[in-house]
This record gives structure tokens, sequence and C-alpha cells, in this order.
């Protein structure tokens, strides 16, 4: 006589990081899984915490931005705009028009280049290479585009209270139209090579979704959102600058999974030199910068403001508070990544083992935005 | 099968364009003109002695503190060959952990200090902290290099 018998099985907790390859950083998260699925996942952060709310405080306004570069360091140019639109709120200044375009120029560059290393790496995380090569041969073209405007390839610290460091340099402009259809050519280029195949599809289809409802309760923002389907973009819901009198769609997805988060920045990068294009025939000439008493060791009057801009991972928050003098009170930052990882759990659960890398290379986090 | 195949022809048709990268050492990409590298101290040809009057007040807004420098009474003034009263003793710049941010340019009141472009300056302890006669070559040997031509002009082909 055969008895039926349960077998008993115990889950087993795997570590994956912080120096892991796949985790994009110092990032660790401890997988519970059952056989081949994922039951729970626990991700540790603060790895990479260096201080800069507190660093902050005992700094000038305008030393704070070295640190601001080094939050989401992809997005440097996105991150400078975010506390310096805050700063000019305090001080009651208006940047210039040509320095406005110059920023929304730079920014959505930037933009395309935080993209385009998503774009690299996440073919990496799905075992291709070859598209990460395509796609830093794209963001090289930009990199030495940053490099001729403020003198560093990454850590520009370019942007400054009332406008910019120093005029855009001569023939900037000139070279960004030069480039920009040699870049729309390479995402073309980047998006034959992986949107279709199959391979990458079977890889990504249906991994890893949330619901829209379920992405908003975590605090997603950004391409995480969108790609629910919600039509949500701070340059649109909430817009600054000169975002109001620029044309551009916000790309959405449909069903929230791993795929239509990358679809999502794939169309962004488009949105982008569009933007571009309609900034390079506007930008006017003129002053780059208006003229601050005591620069740059300025004085802020009393105050408190929150800005937050649309950055490539998300919605970018700096809560200002200053009480009079030279430095920052309180430096606070939304960060979009440490919202969005928050969602990890949700999406891997019930997902395999093999996919929980995937899923979070869709997520595109800076663990130096994360971590602060 | 479509895809993948539409990506193979994508990778073949990539094969013939002309490559990107260039063989490091041998070949090097040009620097952007405003490129950052390390700080130096600029040389006063005039007078023939250093702009820097050893202030401090780069010291104190640099980021990391990795500058250090004194002042001293300046023995030319005295001869009455220079206006400056106070002149620069010793200046060190620990580059190891100098960041390349230009604060200490932006807040000399004297313009005594630039970016230069030397970079590559990976070195042991001693050797990556140089000196003020150090510092004042890092300037001059960029000065002087400014109008030299790149090994190789990329710009056509990024
Ligand atoms: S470089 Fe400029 S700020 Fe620094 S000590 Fe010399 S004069 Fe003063
Ligand atoms: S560039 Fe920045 S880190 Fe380097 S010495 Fe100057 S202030 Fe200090």
């Amino acid at each position: 006589m055969i008895t039926e018998r349960r077998l008993d099985t115990v889950d087993m907790h795997i570590n994956v990081g912080p120096q892991h390859p796949a985790t994009h950083g110092v990032f660790r998260m401890v997988l519970r899984v059952d056989g081949e699925r994922i039951v729970d996942c626990v991700p540790y952060i603060g790895y990479l915490h260096r201080g800069f709310e507190k660093l902050a405080e005992n700094e000038e306004f305008q030393e704070v931005i070295i640190h601001l570069d080094r939050t989401d360091y992809i997005a440097q140019f996105n991150n400078e705009f975010c506390y310096l639109m805050a700063v000019e709120k305090l001080l009651g200044v208006k940047p210039p028009e040509r320095a406005e375009y110059a920023r929304i120029i730079l920014a959505e560059l930037n933009r395309i280049v935080s993209h385009l290393m998503f774009y690299g790496a996440f073919g990496g995380d799905a075992g291709a290479i070859t598209p990460f090569l395509y796609a830093f041969r794209e963001r090289e073209r930009l990199q030495r585009l940053f490099e001729s405007v403020s003198g560093a390839r990454l850590m520009h610290f370019y942007f400054r209270a009332g406008g910019l460091k120093e005029d855009l340099p001569e023939g900037f402009l000139e070279e960004v139209r030069r480039i920009l259809p040699v870049l729309k050519q390479g995402i073309d280029e980047c998006d034959t090579l992986l949107t279709e195949n199959e391979v990458f599809l079977s890889r990504t289809v249906g991994i890893g979704a949330i619901s829209a409802q379920e992405a908003i309760d975590y605090g997603c923002t950004g391409p995480i959102l969108r790609a629910c389907g919600v039509r949500e973009d701070v340059r649109r819901s909430d817009p600054y600058s000169l975002y109001p009198t620029l044309d551009f769609d916000v790309p959405v997805g449909k069903k929230g999974d791993t795929f239509d988060r990358y679809l999502v920045r794939v169309q962004e990068m488009r949105e982008s030199i569009r933007i571009v294009e309609q900034c390079l025939d506007r930008i006017p000439e003129g002053p780059f910068r208006t003229p601050i008493p005591r620069y740059p060791h300025y004085r802020v009057d009393p105050g408190e403001v929150y800005v937050h801009t649309e950055n490539p991972r998300g919605d970018y928050g700096i809560y200002l508070i200053s009480r009079g003098g030279v430095q920052p009170f309180r430096v606070k930052l939304r960060s979009p990544c440490f919202c969005n990882l928050m969602a990890l759990p949700a999406m891997l659960r019930d997902a395999y083992v093999a996919d929980a890398v995937m899923v979070l290379g869709s997520l595109d986090i800076v663990l130096g935005e994360v971590d602060r | 099968m479509i895809g993948v195949l539409k990506g193979l022809v994508q990778t073949w048709k990539t094969h013939w364009r002309k490559p990107v990268t260039v063989q490091y050492p041998d070949e090097r990409l040009p620097l952007q003109p405003r490129y950052m590298g390390f700080p130096g101290l600029i040389w006063d040809q005039a007078i023939g002695e250093p702009f820097c009057t050893g202030c401090q007040v780069c010291m104190r807004y640099c980021p990391t503190q990795c500058m250090y420098v004194t002042m001293q009474d300046n023995p030319k003034q005295a001869a009455g060959e220079s206006k400056r009263r106070k002149i620069v003793e010793t200046f060190t710049i620990d580059i190891s952990r100098c960041i390349s941010c230009a604060i200490c340019v932006e807040v000399c009141n004297f313009d005594a200090i630039e970016m230069t472009h030397a970079h590559e300056r990976a070195g042991y302890y001693p050797d990556v902290v140089p000196d003020l006669p150090q510092l004042l070559k890092m300037s001059e040997d960029f000065r002087a290099q400014r109008g030299q031509k790149p090994a190789r002009e990329t710009r056509d082909v990024l």
C-alpha cells in the first residue's frame, strides 16, 4: 500500500550583493526562495551613504551643488537644475532666457545619456553584451559635448544660481544640431537590436509587473509609473522652467512589466530629442547669468521651498530651508530611486530567481541617490 | 526569429563602420579646451613671482580640504619690485583627494589659480602632492601646450 506523504520543503535564503555585477552598485537583497520561485525579497541599502544632507548644512549654497552631482551620478545636470530652481526661488531671481534654454538642452541630453546607460546595462542583464557597446558609443558623443561645456565628463558643476557658470562654448549649438540626427539613428539602431528580439522579449514581457494602483501606493514615479499606464510627468503636471512652451509627448506603457519600462525609456529618448530640437530653434543670444549681489557667496533670505523636477528616474524633489545667511539650514532630497526601489519586493513576488536581476535592472536604480 | 535576424543585420552593418575607439596609450582623444584637470598656480611674468598671495581663501572653500597654504611677507615688496605685500610661502595640493571641482578657481580673488589639463597623475603618496614649484610648472606646461595639436582628431568619427 502506498501512503501519500507530503514533502516538507524549507525556504532557502539567497543573498545577492552588495558587490555583485547585477546590482548596478552596492546594493544587497536577500531573496527567500521556494524552489525557483521567489517568496519574499528584502532590499538592504545604505552602502553608499555619504551624508549629503548633513554635509549640505555646513557648506555654502554654491558649494552644495557639487554634492548634488554626486547623488544621481548619471543625471547630474537634472539634479543641479532642481536644486538651483529651489535656490533661485528663495533668492527671488530669474535666470535669463538663454540660460533657461541651455539648462533644458543640457538636462534633456542628460536624460538621453541616462537612458542609454540604462539600455546598455539592461541588455547586459539579459545576457546581451552588444547593446552595451552600442549604447556607449552613442553616449560618448554626448559625454564629449558635456565635457566641452563644463570641463568635466561626469561631475559637471555647471549650473549656478541665476544662470550658468559661463556661457555655452562657441559652436556648441551647431555641434548639438550636428549630433542629433546621428543620435536619432543610433537610438533606432539600439531599438532594432533589442525591442523585437524574441530572446529578449521572452525574458522581459510579463515579468515583474505591478498594477498602476500598486505603483502609486509605493510612491513610484518616472518611467516605472508611466509603464503602468499612468500619464504622470512633472514637466506636464507641475510645469517648471520653460517646459509649458515646449511640445512633447509623455510615452506610457500598458502592463507595467519589465518590457514596458524598457520601452517607455526608449520612447522618452526620442521625445527628449524633440525637446532639444525645439530649444535649439528658440535659444536667444544674451546674458547667461543674472547678477546676484556677493556672488558666489550670496546670502539667501529666510524661507522654505520645495521644488521637484522630472529626472530620468522620476520625481526628484528638493526641500530647502534657509534661515538667512550663506548656508542652507536644511536640504532634504526626495529621491525617486528610493521610492521605486521599495516596490521591488512587490514586483519580485512569485517571479523566478533568474528574473530578479532583470527586474532590478529595469528599475534603473542609482545607489548614489538611494543612499545619498 | 525575425527580431533576432534583424538584430544580426544591424550588427553586420555596424561591422563596416569606422571604429570610434582609439588605442589608448599610443593615441589619445583631444581634451576639450575647457577640460578641468588638476589646479595649477599662475606665474606673474611681469614681476617674476606667483600671483598667489597665500590668502588661504581657496583652502577654506575646498570641499575635500586637500590644500595647504601658508603666507609670508614679500621680500620683493621690501625691495620695491612688487606691489604685493604678502606672497605665498608654501602651497601643496593633495591631488589624490582633489576632485577637480574648480571651486578654488572660482573663489580666488587674485586669479592666481587655474584648472590645467594635467590629469594622468596616478602615483604613490609623496608623488601625488605637488608643492609650489610643481604647481607653477603644471600651469606653465598647460599654457605651453595649449597650441598643441592632438594625436588624432576624432571629432568627425564620434
Ligand atoms: S590661490 Fe588664490 S585664493 Fe588660494 S591662497 Fe592663492 S591667492 Fe588665495
Ligand atoms: S579643484 Fe576642488 S578639490 Fe581640487 S583643490 Fe580646488 S577646490 Fe579643492
